[in-house]
């Protein structure tokens, strides 16, 4: 069997809607020093390295090779994995099971995406079928009002009720230094901000930043040696369904419901609302966070708004949901879903600075992609 | 540490202008590494995809061929590069002891990619990219800088091509069988000087899927005869920049080569037959130098002597190599399936006798900056 694993380092850059003061391998490297300080190890001690983003957005091939001066991997083993929105969480896996495998002690995960220099939604649009969905599914925002509309229709969920997902996670974001937006919202701000395809508002919707991430992974025998408190993972599941759009169920998420019950079983949880201290959730739209409350098992399907209108993911709630800010206050893509392993990590070690939540124990972090990608990762802070 | 065997191969005839979407050779081609292994696709419990949005034309290209490699419902997640690294990570879930029975898939289709394009989107937006930098005329930046430093000629390198060619006329998956000599390559079109075009490797259609399998599963799934256990493996990356690198010199290779060696627990000299990245016919010899089979330099020759032939010492690429067809993200995976197959003894006419143990290579990024090498075992 496989080894236990732990994180015991994250870096993240300062995200910013265009870093101009400097490349993307620059912006790696911001991140990958961070890390490595974090972890308070340097280069020598990381055996490995994964990498991650979308290809089409900066419009460079082989990224785990020219991406070397950045990560520090020249003379080191190195490869990519990517699977579009959710590669932040599939490097994270990628390296987990590096880690787990045996083959590597120390291991580091890297997203990373500079999307000023991207035309983010021409990318995104050519992920459909060039005969068949390409046009009419072109970009990220029309799917998700799509499949909000059809969530109102069948539980009565308003517009409103993602207003509060949304002033909840960017006011959130006040407490986080890295994020991209941070603004002080009502609700009434976000129902009045510009519609950009009915339901979603401006507000509602997640930029897309410049950005990188770096999480360091290592076996239990040497995480226990690096660090005080490693934060252990204790499930990594991934899930994926598509081949066309119209394949697809739209009122709720059949990938996500399967990945979470899947890692909820590895991990040993019943009652997700109340075992988890704290959840980082990949939430591209604040109308994700009403409709998928239901795929996270958080509630009955269709409940989702009176969970989400009791307070109970607010900060001071229950369950706090994104204390970072989430997607929608930063959105660096390849980076996006590695934030939340990282965010997640770093509540468990209790290096949250503002946004922690005191003595948090398990967490949830997800990765969502086009189309139908789910990514979850739970860890804790005891030993699996 | 337990143990990963191979129990199942399937590939396409490689060939130019395949009229099947990359999704349905994916289909095909996993589907006959299931028929191989003997087994249904409810015995596979994740995949890992190998693609590339680049010659795929499409962002997050893997998500097309998810159902058409037995995904749903699974654990799927996707290598972008060489289909070696795929095998690697493939090979990693299984040893984590989450997963007991891995599909590892790529594809690619080259004839409705733009070749030079695509690769030079691999260099320096701001430099290299616009002096017009591509696989080929960087390659021949590299045949240059080893010609002067192993004194290696033209014609030694036009061997390789020679060779290859005729061992793919006992392939029947190769896609470019062909009987020439050393005066045809050095007759054929200048590419990038020193490069003819039969020195070079042709844009490719096709995939290849592997099944990988824990040694408890193995056991339970196949006879022993269809069983080849993976017995090391090692991967390292150079630095980037060409200018930052000594061309000529394999560092990384070395580097992941000890690394595959010393898991294995071999020397060079268990190695009966290999399989190495022949994008280019002055690769071979370069590589099979950083392999450790001969010394540094001595490359070029050692091919002359017919050292690499398929009655020399250590046949290499008795497939027909990259040279014969060189279908990018797969490329490496064809590699290590012709060694799966020369070690089950079903090579065909290509058969090396004996065949127990192999070596095959896979490379990310131009000019073989990154190096996935395997070691496979009966």
């Amino acid at each position: 069997m496989g080894k236990r694993v732990g994180i015991v380092g994250v870096g993240q850059t300062h995200h910013a809607s265009q870093r101009l003061d400097c490349s993307g391998v620059e912006l790696i490297a911001e991140a990958v020093t961070r890390a490595l300080d974090d972890a308070e190890v340097t280069l020598d001690d990381i055996d490995a390295i994964v990498i991650g983003n979308m290809d089409h957005f900066e419009n460079i091939n082989y990224v785990d090779t020219w991406a070397t001066d950045g990560l520090g991997s020249c003379m080191k083993p190195v490869f990519k994995v990517t699977t579009g929105g959710t590669t932040g969480t599939t490097v994270a896996a990628c390296a987990y099971y590096h880690a787990a495998s045996g083959l590597f002690d120390t291991v580091m995960a890297v997203g990373w995406e500079k999307n000023s220099e991207s035309d983010t939604q021409a990318a995104i649009a050519t992920c459909a079928n060039p005969v068949l969905e390409r046009d009419p599914f072109a970009g990220a925002i029309g799917p998700l009002a799509t499949e909000y509309s059809m969530y109102m229709e069948a539980y009565g969920a308003t517009e409103e009720d993602s207003a509060i997902v949304a002033a909840r996670d960017r006011n959130n974001a006040m407490n986080n230094i890295y994020a991209h937006n941070r603004m002080h919202v009502t609700v009434e701000d976000v129902l009045n901000s510009p519609m950009l395809s009915y339901p979603v508002k401006f507000l509602d919707m997640c930029p897309r930043s410049d950005g990188a991430c770096a999480v360091i992974f290592a076996s239990e025998e040497k995480a226990k040696k690096l660090v005080p408190k490693p934060a252990w993972v204790h499930a990594s599941v991934v899930r994926h369904d598509y081949t066309h759009f119209g394949d697809l169920a739209w009122q709720w998420m059949p990938t996500l419901e399967m990945a979470t019950l899947e890692a909820y079983k590895i991990a040993g949880i019943t009652n997700p609302l109340k075992e988890f201290d704290v959840a980082e959730l990949y939430l591209p739209c604040s109308t994700c966070g009403v409709k998928w409350m239901d795929s996270f098992y958080f509630c009955e399907r269709g409940q989702a708004p009176k969970l989400i209108r009791s307070g109970a993911t607010h900060m001071d709630g229950i369950m706090p949901i994104n204390p970072s800010g989430g997607v929608i206050a930063c959105n660096p893509i390849g980076a996006t879903a590695l934030l939340r392993v990282g965010e997640a990590a770093w509540q468990i070690m209790g290096k949250s600075g503002d946004r922690q939540i005191p003595n948090v124990k398990r967490t949830l972090s997800t990765g969502f992609g086009g189309c139908s990608w789910s990514d979850v990762m739970i860890l804790g802070a005891d030993l699996p | 540490m337990e143990r990963v065997a191979v129990i199942g191969v399937g590939q396409t005839k490689y060939s130019a202008g395949k009229r099947e979407t990359f999704h349905e050779l994916v289909f095909d081609v996993a589907t006959k590494a299931l028929k191989d292994a003997g087994i249904s696709v409810k015995d596979i419990d994740n995949v890992v995809s190998v693609s590339s949005d680049f010659w795929d034309g499409r962002t997050i290209s893997s998500m097309a061929i998810s159902d058409a490699s037995g995904a749903f419902g699974k654990d799927i997640s996707t290598v972008e590069g060489d289909g070696t690294f795929g095998v690697l990570y493939g090979m990693m879930r299984i040893l984590s002891g989450s997963f007991g029975t891995t599909m590892v898939v790529a594809h690619h289709k080259g004839t409705e990619s733009n070749m030079n394009g695509i690769t030079n989107t691999s260099f320096d937006p701001l430099v290299e990219r616009k002096l017009g930098l591509d696989a080929v005329s960087s390659a021949a930046l590299q045949a240059r800088r080893y010609m002067t430093t192993s004194g290696g000629s033209e014609e030694q390198f036009a061997m390789v091509s020679v060779k290859n060619h005729g061992n793919a006329m006992n392939n029947p998956f190769a896609m470019l069988p062909m009987e020439i000599t050393v005066e045809d390559v050095m007759a054929s079109r200048m590419l990038a000087t020193p490069l003819k075009k039969l020195d070079c490797s042709p844009v490719t259609d096709g995939a290849a899927a592997v099944v990988l399998a824990a040694e408890r599963n193995a056991k339970k799934f196949t006879t022993n005869k269809k069983r080849v256990w993976l017995n090391g493996v090692g991967h390292c990356s150079d630095a980037y920049r060409l200018g930052d690198r000594d061309l000529a010199d394999t560092r990384a290779l070395k580097q992941a080569a000890k690394m595959a060696f010393d898991m294995a627990g071999v020397t060079r000299d268990d190695i009966d037959v290999a399989e190495v990245y022949d994008a280019f016919s002055y690769m071979e010899p370069l590589w099979l130098e950083g392999l450790g089979f001969c010394e540094d330099g001595m490359g070029p020759e050692m091919t002359e002597r017919g050292t690499f032939n398929m009655d020399g010492a250590l046949p290499v690429n008795p497939s027909g190599g990259r040279l014969s067809a060189n279908p990018v993200q797969v490329a490496g995976l064809a590699a290590f399936i012709e060694c799966v197959l020369q070690i089950r003894g079903e090579a065909g006419k290509r058969q090396v006798k004996k065949a127990e143990k192999a070596l095959a290579q896979g490379i990310n990024g131009m000019c073989g900056q990154s190096h996935c090498v395997w070691i496979l075992g009966k």
